[in-house]
């Protein structure tokens, strides 16, 4: 019953996306106010009919409907109630599934939120979102439908959901990517209708901003996580691995750091217009690349989705039908979006300008890299691009950005005088040298790269305070300096420290732990980083749904007993497959991480063990957070909800004086 | 003289693009061709084809019988076979949770002077039914059809 109404209204849902793609587009044309004005209910339908349908999966799992093939591969009577939850995005299906209702919230959010656009303009926007809408469910339905039955011959019970998603990351990780990944589709929508409308002032980026900054930062979390989890749980104690499923995502978030900050000069200084909407327009395929590089299993990937060629062709298609369009219509409507380019070399638009550049770049290599197997396959060689490549070509254009990072910010927009801020820089320069010199003598034994990493995180963030600093100069006392301060120039600060927090924490992590593949037996001890690991005993545990060998461990340090570890290998019933569960002590500069390797002998008693102390890896996470922090305190300015859709023109005359404009007609 | 700066400014934009696209492309170039590792099949190697100063892939089945543990350390040895040739693999570190004999795997290292394949790392599929597609390429390759069937991998 639930299976049939959740599929109807995944049938509604795709009615409504047409209707939603349709008649307010049509309506804004021929200006008819019925049409123009069906586009906030028909997006509050979509959203609805998605929902319905996801609560109908939800419930599916909740009762173990083993009727649908989905719950049956993905879930398991034994499985806990907070993983059946997290069962339903498990797999292709039902992640898609999510995917398409989290765009819709999207939607929603526009709907309701979008108001200081023109009303035309608003509902076009809503109609572009229908159109992906369209694309996205009937994705869904015609190649990857959650609710397929299993009749008449269904299973008595699940094929249980994959261990290595048993897990509390991911719960949150994929709703948080997916946030990101689908959140570029606002950004999309803008520049589509900009392009329609022939129009792309200062007002439609500063419109956008708040939009791609909060896509940026759920996507920011969710890569983030990604990382955490293939840490702690995929037991190989790695935080990246440029692995083709990472990078997926890692693409379409460099693209769109790049684009945050073009709409920045768009915004402020009517400029860099076509650059801003290709970005805009590349940086939402780019995720839908991501997505199809994933779920096509074009890629060997350490996970990848199942693979059915319909899939693949069906996005492949969906990609070349968006990218086409996309493309088009810049072709044929952006040499109506005149920029004016006037600015000196040391500007602040010069600076974004070169932050763009190496962001691109960037975003390029990595793209490259990931792309470069199916490449080589095409003229019929067997490829694969590893780390080596990411790491020799990566910092490259990395460093580059972190020395500008502590300039661009202080600068003013158009010109600045290089008098004022030689003498500072220079200082700043300094100091950030000599301590990351110290500071990385500190930390052990010297390598080059540890310095430069930690002078460049210095550097970054005294100038970050120095520029606080300026920018409230004004005020006396700390309170009413930081209230001064707007959320863009707050945001934009603890983001930047994020960064460099990251950063970091990457240099620390990779020159500095210790990770040790160990033969060790009951009674023995080893000592590893200055920390004394004994392995005390082995203890058999049967829970739900699996069985565990978990192998106690003390450790100490100059003889004092700090904390014992436990970390378990596990046998999942259902699927027959055996799990690595590493156990892991957090802490501020050092994590301790024990994974289990295999017992060597019959007795159980000896077991292949992995040791890591691991540096400061804590901050390559922290600083992510800061980074999605800076985002949120960013997109809270009051400047975003000052702009109202009477004045849309009029502010943008004021402030800019654009080109190109006529007058928008309000409804 | 306004003109004459903007064309200025022009040019300086156009040299200084295509200066950047240059060192984009010449990095890309560089980097790939020191650091791409080519996947060659067992039966390869034998006929020799195998590159002896560079890191590279192979995959096959790990031979029924092969795997042989040190006592002392984690050393493990081990055959894999594409069902043509067979390749003698070394290996020092923790052996991935689903490595087994008759399973598919896919190894990166590179070749001693003995003909020894000195494994840097060993790649293992998170899910048993998952055959990796270099190993089912280099099955077929040696003359083994495998049936692929719609779902060969799950997970996220």
């Amino acid at each position: 019953m639930h299976a049939e109404f959740g599929n109807y209204l995944l049938v509604f849902a795709l009615c409504i996306s047409i209707c939603l793609s349709v008649f307010p587009m049509w309506g804004a044309f021929a200006n008819n106010r019925q049409l123009i004005l069906s586009a906030k209910p028909l997006t509050v339908l979509l959203f609805t009919a998605l929902f319905g349908s996801f609560i109908c999966l939800v419930y599916a799992f909740y009762i173990d409907d083993f009727t649908i093939a989905y719950v049956a591969q993905n879930s398991n009577s034994m499985l806990p109630d907070r993983y059946k939850f997290s069962a339903v995005w498990g797999a292709h299906e039902g992640s898609f599934l999510l995917w398409t209702l989290i765009f819709s919230g999207w939607a929603i959010a526009v709907a309701l939120f979008g108001k200081n656009l023109p009303a035309k303009s608003h509902v076009r926007v809503l109609s572009v979102l229908g159109m992906i809408g369209c694309g996205f469910v009937s994705f869904l339905l015609f190649t990857s439908n959650p609710f397929d039955r299993t009749l008449p011959f269904f299973p008595v019970d699940g094929g249980d959901l994959n261990p290595l998603l048993q897990d509390f990351g991911l719960i949150i990780h994929p709703p948080l990517l997916y946030m990101g990944y689908v959140g570029f589709a606002v950004s999309f929508a803008f520049a589509i209708t900009a392009l329609i409308e022939g129009e792309w002032t200062s007002n439609w980026a500063r419109a956008t901003r708040p939009w791609t900054i909060a896509a940026w930062s759920f996507l920011t979390l969710g890569v983030m996580l990604g990382s955490w989890w293939a840490y702690y749980e995929l037991g190989w104690g790695g935080w990246w691995f440029w692995d083709p499923s990472e990078n997926a995502s890692f693409i379409p978030w460099l693209s769109g750091t790049a684009l945050m900050h073009s709409l920045a000069v768009t915004d402020k200084r009517n400029s860099f217009k076509g650059w801003t909407l290709a970005l805009s327009l590349s940086t939402f395929s780019l995720s839908l690349l991501g997505t199809f590089l994933i779920r096509s299993g074009v890629l060997t990937s350490v996970h990848a989705f199942a693979s059915d060629p319909a899939r693949g062709r069906f996005i492949l298609i969906f990609l070349a039908l968006v990218v086409g369009t996309a493309l088009l219509l810049f072709l044929f409507r952006s040499s109506k979006v005149k920029t004016k380019a006037d600015f000196s070399e040391l500007s602040k638009d010069m600076f974004l300008l070169l932050n763009n550049i190496l962001l691109v770049s960037a975003t390029f290599f990595v793209l490259f890299g990931t792309l470069y197997p199916l490449l080589a396959e095409v003229i019929g060689k067997k490829m694969s691009v590893g780390a080596p490549y990411f790491n020799s070509i990566f910092p490259i254009p990395m460093i580059l950005l972190f020395i500008l990072l502590g300039v661009g910010p202080l600068l003013n927009w158009k010109k600045h005088d290089a008098s004022t801020l030689k003498k500072p820089l220079i200082k700043i320069a300094l100091i950030s040298v000599v301590l990351g010199l110290l500071s990385s003598l500190i930390a052990g034994e010297f390598y080059l790269w540890v310095m430069v990493g930690l002078s460049l995180s210095l550097w970054v963030s005294i100038s970050s305070f120095y520029n606080l600093n300026l920018m409230s100069r004004h005020k006396k006392t700390l309170s009413k300096k930081l209230s001064s301060l707007s959320g863009t120039q707050l945001g934009m600060t603890v983001a930047h420290i994020g960064v460099v927090v990251t950063l970091a924490g990457v240099v620390l992590t990779s020159f500095h732990s210790e990770e040790k593949d160990l033969r060790m037996a009951i009674g023995e001890s080893k000592e590893i980083a200055g920390y004394n690991f004994s392995m005390k005993e082995v203890q058999d545990l049967t829970k739900d749904n699996y069985q565990a060998t978990r192998v106690i461990f003390d450790v100490s340090r100059n003889g004092e007993f700090l904390l014992s570890l436990a970390p378990e290998k596990r046998f999942y019933l259902a699927k027959r497959q055996i799990m690595t569960e590493a156990d892991i002590d957090a802490g501020f500069h050092r994590d301790l991480y024990i994974a289990l390797g295999e017992a060597l002998d019959n007795s159980g008693n000896v077991w292949s063990v992995r040791i890591y102390v691991k540096s400061f890896i804590r901050w390559i996470w922290g600083g992510a957070i800061l980074m999605a922090l800076g985002g949120f305190l960013a997109m809270m300015d009051k400047r975003y909800r000052k702009l109202k859709a009477e004045n849309f023109a009029k502010i943008s005359e004021d402030e800019s004086k654009p080109i190109f404009s006529h007058p928008v007609e309000g409804d | 003289m306004a003109m004459k700066l903007h064309r200025k400014k022009r040019l300086t934009a156009i040299i200084a693009s295509v200066f950047a696209v240059s060192i984009v492309v010449g990095l890309v170039l560089y980097a790939s061709n020191q650091k791409m590792n080519l996947f060659i099949t067992p039966t390869e190697v034998q006929a020799g084809i195998a590159p002896l100063d560079r890191i590279f892939r192979i995959g096959g089945l790990v031979k029924d019988g092969s795997v042989k543990r040190s006592e002392t350390s984690l050393r493990t040895d081990f055959i894999v076979t594409d069902g043509v040739a067979d390749i003698k693999v070394t290996y020092d570190k923790i052996m991935p949770d689903l490595f087994r004999e008759g399973q598919g795997v896919v190894a990166m290292g590179k070749m001693n002077d003995k003909g020894l394949f000195v494994a840097s790392n060993i790649l293992a599929k998170h899910d048993e039914e998952y055959k990796a597609p270099e190993v089912l390429d280099a099955l077929e390759r040696a003359g083994h059809p495998v049936k692929k069937t719609a779902q060969d991998s799950k997970g996220s």
